[in-house]
């Protein structure tokens, strides 16, 4: 069903900032890509384990940018009270200033919406955009290249602080089903520099569309970036995210990602560690209730000597839920004195759900130090006991245990507002299945 | 309060009580001794209920009920406390949120309300006092991160809050240095009234030096070897265990 999305580019080719030739030129050559190779097939190693057909058997249309309907208060429930937040709210796709908050950028930051910035800072953009998630990489990416016009766009210069987290929120008000979208981020912190940056993927409704996110993230030197991506689109949507975040010498970087929502969710993480003496930890928790299909694939590149990562990924999944875990691990022969983590648990809570989860770990150097873990089961049954001698059995035992286990993987987000809300939404979600079951 | 009668229990397919016969009266303090392996973990376990062990003969009535045949939480419900050789770490849930919780299951099992979310906090305050703890240890998640000392010392902040009739500590003076011996051992002493029990299920005399107990029992392979009054703690602290267990070897 790619015909849709070619006639939708024909339009979209003709609109607005295309005079750009290196922009034109970057799209057109991403939708030859797609052209040519179309979406993911099963038979694919990548794709074997999740079901696109409901997906890619659909003509999501480009969604329309109109966002006069949707109100500061709706959007509200999805913002984070911390303090000095920046906020850039885009609408099916689009940058709304309204909604926004960018407030002041300290010296030395620069906060804009892409499509802003693809004017601004075309220079720096053509010698970014689409080299680290390149469209060769997948159908998705090639699609969202394609149709790159707006999102995130952060450049955090030299040895600057930017402060207070940067939140995206990229909000579907699905008023009319088969939308799609293609948010684009891209984050540059250059050698020195931190950041931290939430993206937030919210449906309002329960409507059924695509979103199609990539993001694309450069560590300089010495640099940190923190990295938060919260998926929490309609239950009824499609999410493929790719999220690549290239890592320079000495540099640090802890990525979370969340995800509660939509149909199908597929998560892309690559790590690219592009320098001896990285830091880079690798944190996600999924939950999955009824039919809901969620993927995490994540690579990790250990492509200099002395880097250390560590990985935690957990999963939730009731009713007849679907998880993947692929957690890739590529340590190159220079890459000595690697020291990588990974740890993958998933709790069933049904009979029905299922996960399958693939560690792979490819290692080409000798001295390094490489471990893994995965687990999948039920609750653990001493902690069980611990709750029932206290009194506390039944559904109130099991909705603590599972939220001890979900919790475990929040708590290391460091801002407490956005910890908060998400416990406190993994804690809704616990009543409203200990309600559901009595 | 409890009659255990001839209980035998097993782990898998190992025989660990074989034949406990044990009778503590409300206001009273047991202690429970032995060797390592000797059945009074098992013992302790098996009184709250712990899935690991099978009871294949015996009887436990506690006040008038058939203990056995309920389930842990039921017991829990029912007034019996097990302050655990290893609390579990729970992640994620504040020592309030789980106290609060486990209070209110107590509490609703009695036909009452649940409590006051001000008046409990009121109540915290007044139990920290008993283990010498701030009240910010109640913010900070169930035994996560926390020493052995402290984890034990929680063990007897939840004893104070749920307030049980009997309370079997197991091995709760283990691995404690002195300052949290006196601070656990004062909590128990202090929780003691004339309506509750207490077991307690200890390697070392050193405990009874701060909780002194109305009876002492030593246990052997599974049995109970010898019972007696608190010298029977002295006198094993300075004879060791060997001539009583040789004695149930030989007996």
């Amino acid at each position: 069903m790619t015909t849709a999305y070619l006639q939708d580019h024909e339009v979209f080719s003709r609109s607005g900032d295309a005079r750009e030739p290196w922009l034109s030129g970057l799209r057109q050559s991403a939708l030859e890509r797609f052209q040519a190779k179309g979406f993911p097939s099963p038979r694919e190693e990548d794709w074997r384990f999740v079901d696109l057909a409901p997906l890619t058997g659909q003509a999501f249309r480009l969604a329309c940018p109109d966002a006069a309907a949707v109100t500061a208060q709706e959007i509200a429930p999805y913002l984070f009270p911390i303090e000095g937040v920046r906020t850039l709210v885009f609408v099916n796709g689009r940058f709304v200033a309204r909604l926004s908050n960018i407030g002041e950028a300290p010296v030395g930051v620069t906060l804009l919406n892409l499509s802003a910035a693809l004017l601004s800072h075309a220079r720096l953009l053509d010698g970014h955009l689409g080299k680290y998630a390149r469209p060769e990489a997948s159908g998705f990416t090639a699609l969202n290249t394609a149709f790159l016009t707006d999102g995130l766009f952060l450049h955090v210069g030299r040895n600057v602080d930017a402060g207070a987290p940067i939140h995206a929120v990229f909000v579907s008000d699905g008023r009319e089903d088969g939308a799609a979208t293609h948010p684009r981020n891209f984050v540059l912190v250059e050698s020195g520099g931190r950041a931290s940056v939430i993206e937030s993927y919210v449906g309002l409704g329960q409507g059924t569309y695509f979103t199609n996110a990539v993001t694309e993230a450069v560590v300089a030197e010495g640099a940190q970036l923190e990295h938060i991506k919260l998926q929490r689109e309609s239950e009824r949507a499609y999410h493929i995210g790719t999220t690549h975040i290239q890592h320079g010498p000495g540099s640090r970087g802890t990525s979370h990602s969340v995800s509660l929502g939509a149909a199908l969710c597929r998560n892309n993480l690559d790590v690219v560690l592009d320098g001896p003496g990285v830091e880079a930890q690798m944190l996600g928790l999924y939950m999955g209730r009824e039919r809901q299909e969620v993927d995490n694939h994540t690579s990790l590149l250990h492509a200099h000597p002395n880097c250390s990562t560590r990985e935690v990924y957990k999963g939730i999944l009731d009713g007849r839920s679907h998880g993947v875990f692929n957690g890739k691990i590529y340590v190159t022969p220079i890459a000595q004195k690697t020291d990588a983590k990974q740890t993958n648990r998933a709790l069933l809570l049904s009979d029905q759900a299922r996960i399958d989860t693939k560690p792979q770990l490819e290692i080409f150097a000798d001295d390094v130090k490489c471990t893994h873990g995965a687990t999948v089961g039920n609750l653990d049954q001493l902690a069980a006991f611990y709750l029932k001698s206290r009194g506390i059995g039944g559904a109130l035992g099991r909705k603590i245990l599972t939220y001890a286990f979900a919790a475990e993987v929040l708590e290391e987000i460091p801002h407490v507002a956005v910890r908060q809300a998400l416990e406190g939404l993994v804690m809704e979600r616990l009543e409203q299945r200990a309600e559901a079951t009595g | 309060m409890l009659e255990i009668r001839n209980l035998h229990a097993k782990a898998g397919d190992k025989p660990i009580l074989n034949g406990i016969s044990l009778t503590v009266k409300a206001g009273e303090i047991h202690a429970i001794m032995g060797p390592n392996g000797s059945g009074k973990s098992t013992l302790a376990q098996v009184l709250a209920g712990h899935p690991a062990y099978e009871v294949t003969e015996g009887q436990v009535r506690y006040q008038g009920q058939d203990l056995l045949e309920m389930e842990p939480e039921k017991r829990a419900q029912a007034g019996v406390f097990l302050a655990f050789q290893y609390p579990v770490e729970i992640p994620g849930v504040s020592n309030a949120y789980f106290l609060r919780a486990a209070l209110n299951e107590i509490r609703k099992a009695r036909g009452e309300e649940e409590i006051d979310p001000l008046d409990f906090m009121d109540l915290v305050e007044e139990r920290l006092k008993l283990v010498e703890w701030g009240p910010e240890i109640m913010s900070r998640a169930v035994n996560a991160g926390f020493s052995g000392g402290e984890k034990k010392r929680n063990e007897i902040l939840q004893m104070a809050v749920l307030e049980p009739r009997l309370a079997i500590l197991d091995e709760t003076d283990s691995g404690l240095d002195i300052d949290a011996l006196r601070i656990v051992a004062g909590g128990v002493n202090k929780l003691r009234r004339p309506d509750n029990a207490t077991i307690l299920v200890t390697h070392y005399q050193r405990l009874l030096n701060y909780i002194v107990p109305d009876h002492v029992h030593v246990l052997a392979a599974g049995q109970i070897v010898k019972s007696g009054g608190k010298e029977l703690a002295l006198e094993l602290e300075a004879k060791g265990y060997e001539w009583l267990t040789e004695e149930a070897v030989s007996a």
